[in-house]
């Protein structure tokens, strides 16, 4: 039997009372969490709202969120194979289930 | 939600905020003009050149003698004949200039004995290339750039903007864009006296990419859609050496390429036996292979059975003592510790991957495109590169002609009148506003991010570096399909408008399937080899096949032209 990584992710939009949403994805040594959610959200719901560019390289920094309480780059937090619990970032305003407004006043449009 | 949409009015737009983007700002507005600057992603974080960890070309002549010419012949070599030399040349010649400004506003070019050092690298004929320690230019250079924009009050940014269409005024030039905020999901409407493209090219239609997930051609297919052309859409780069195995988090793909000019390094296959010479070259230790070899001989190593366990070449630094890996990349080592991995004992597996795009629009050496009020910079530029890229000249190319395309875009908006959302032609802007809006918004049905795993897969599949018409004929069999499952209406905005990845896949597969049509249309009716394009039906490069291919779009069909006549008879 495969490894299972059980992904708890609290979702909504920042209009809407959150609500906790839970995920099996398949767990392979040495893959991040960002990995496990792009899986998620091919083989599972596109309708995850996630925020992420470089996809590796932790250049981007885009991919914050917070894994059990603590703030992670999504890209190089590793993926376990138990259950793991995702938040957005507690401290930015909150857009949609884990993306938060992260750009700096002067580089948004509004 | 209303569908009314946000208008803003600038001189100058740019599309796009990497080192390109970010540098036609800088240089618009030093030339007297507003400037609105915006990003898909976040500004100055995603695109390529925050992924550019390695090292930009440029002919300073510090420590050894050099000179542009010298960087233009080495350019206009790997280019395998199909350099436009107007464009190399301006890339070549700026550069020096772009880059002791860089210096100026602290970058913090690698210095030896006082002068910025330089690195050898592939198809240089000397040391020229430059960098930031520790494998950290395109961060360093993205960082420099937006410090540089923050002091600037002409210059207004905003991302998380995606543009879905250029639009055209009434005089038929291109007089702004429409869009869409994807955090709000309003739609955005905006006049620009002059808009140029830096949006960067097409690697992520490929499985394994080395950029960001914003590039997925969106500069070549609003060109296209705009009625601009676009040239050497075959010409897809592959970076031979991109990392395969063990797993590696938190690390650019491309980042051996450093590791090799600083250190030499071995490839070797699966049976770690050296077999770069039996594709005409003897490294000897030293990294000489230019990329489109390097990328021939790994996939013909794996073809004859002789790959590593996961598909590709070993490359090993086992050769290398623990204080020379350690001198030459700090605390990487201790990144890849990490990971797992001690060079000093494993060799890592590396493969080919889709690193950059030669093709592109068509621009003249002042950055203006065929379409009057658009230019382009930077990657999603054709030509200066022709046929494959040397190592360093995709940043290089970025600031050079970032920094023209902004000088040229500010003269323009310097000479027309003020131009106001309402003076765009008003058919173009109602299109283009109507698919932003909700009103005819499609189903939600459409599962986009398995639509966009699958394109990747038909494109590394088919359309990946060596080719068939067989291969190309199925890409673009399944490149049809895809369309059509994709439809003419983005799915309508749901309850929760803000973020929705959904709808922006939708935007991104419609510009990403036009593009990948483009690529393998171009690349079935190049009956020849040529650089990073091979043909395993047509094996020789031909002389008559030295010339670009240009695709246009002629209703909803692209036409590719310009294929000799001795191709055409054949």
């Amino acid at each position: 039997m495969t490894a299972i990584a059980k992904l708890k992710i609290r979702r909504g939009s920042h209009d809407e009372p959150p609500r906790w949403q839970s995920f099996e994805v398949p767990f392979e040594p040495g893959q991040s969490v960002l990995d496990g959610l792009r899986w998620l959200r091919i083989n599972k719901d596109p309708t995850l709202a996630m925020r992420f560019s470089c996809i590796n390289a932790n250049a981007c920094k885009e991919c914050m969120i917070q894994l059990d309480g603590e703030t992670v780059y999504a890209c190089t937090a590793r993926l376990e194979p138990r259950e793991m619990t995702l938040t957005p970032l507690p401290n930015k305003a909150l857009i949609r289930d884990l993306v938060t407004e992260i750009a700096p006043p002067s580089e948004r449009f509004r | 939600m209303t569908s009314e949409p946000i208008t803003i009015e600038t001189d100058v737009l740019v599309i796009g905020s990497g080192a390109a983007g970010m540098y036609a700002a800088i240089e618009a507005a030093r030339g007297g003009a507003r400037v609105f600057l915006i990003d898909r992603s976040l500004i100055g974080r995603g695109g390529a050149t925050v992924m550019a960890q390695m090292t930009v070309a440029v002919a300073l002549g510090e420590e050894v003698p050099d000179a542009p010419q010298h960087h233009y012949d080495d350019t206009i070599a790997a280019g395998r004949g199909l350099c436009d030399e107007a464009l190399t040349q301006l890339l070549c010649e700026e550069a020096p200039g772009c880059i002791r400004e860089l210096d100026a506003w602290g970058v913090g070019w690698a210095r030896k004995d006082n002068h910025i050092t330089a690195t050898a690298a592939p198809g240089h004929d000397r040391p020229r290339c430059v960098y930031v320690d520790f494998i950290n230019t395109g961060p360093a250079v993205s960082k420099t750039l937006r410090t540089v924009m923050a002091r600037n009050k002409d210059i207004r940014k905003a991302g998380d903007i995606c543009i879905t269409d250029l639009v055209a005024g009434a005089d038929g030039e291109i007089a702004g864009a429409v869009g869409w905020h994807l955090s709000s999901g309003a739609p955005v409407a905006i006049a620009a006296k002059a808009t140029v493209l830096a949006t960067g090219g097409l690697t992520r239609l490929y499985r394994r990419n080395s950029a960001s997930l914003n590039m997925g051609g969106d500069g070549y297919a609003l060109a296209l859609r705009a009625g601009g052309s676009l040239i050497d859409m075959e010409f897809v780069q592959f970076f031979p050496i991109g990392h395969l195995a063990p797993r590696l988090v938190g690390m650019d793909p491309i980042m051996w390429d450093p590791f090799r000019y600083k250190l030499g390094g071995r490839l070797l296959n699966g049976r770690m036996e050296e077999f770069t010479s039996r594709y005409g070259s003897d490294e000897d230790g030293k990294y000489t292979l230019p990329r489109d070899l390097a990328t021939f001989a790994i996939f013909r190593e794996v073809e004859a059975g002789r790959g590593s366990p996961h598909g590709g070449a070993y490359l090993s630094f086992e050769h290398c003592t623990a204080a020379a890996l350690r001198a030459a990349f700090g605390p990487v080592i201790d990144r890849l510790a990490a990971n797992a991995i001690d060079l000093t004992r494993m060799p890592v597996e590396v493969a080919p991957i889709a690193h950059y795009h030669m093709g592109g629009v068509v621009a003249d050496a002042q950055m203006q495109t065929e379409l009057p009020g658009l230019f382009a910079a930077g990657e999603v530029v054709g030509g200066a590169n022709g046929a494959n890229r040397l190592s360093g000249n995709a940043i290089s190319e970025a600031l050079v002609f970032g920094r023209r395309a902004g000088r040229s875009a500010a003269a323009r908006a310097k000479k027309i009148a003020r131009r106001g959302w309402k003076d765009l032609r008003p058919n173009d802007g109602r299109a283009a506003l109507e698919l932003v809006g909700n009103a005819n918004g499609g189903g939600r049905g459409l599962n986009t991010a398995a639509m966009i795993a699958r394109l990747q897969a038909i494109m590394s599949d088919e359309v990946g570096p060596f080719r068939t018409a067989a291969k190309l004929d199925r890409a673009l069999a399944d490149i049809a399909a895809l369309t059509g499952e994709l439809g003419e209406r983005p799915p309508r905005r749901a309850d929760a408008a803000d973020y929705d990845l959904q709808r922006l896949e939708w935007f991104d597969l419609r510009n990403m399937l036009l593009v990948a049509g483009t690529v393998a249309q171009s690349a079935l009716a190049r009956t020849e080899s040529r650089g990073s394009h091979q043909r395993e039906d047509f094996p020789q490069t031909l002389p008559h096949w030295r010339r670009h291919q240009r695709v246009r779009l002629a209703g909803a069909a692209l036409q590719v032209t310009g294929a000799p006549a001795e191709a055409l008879v054949s």
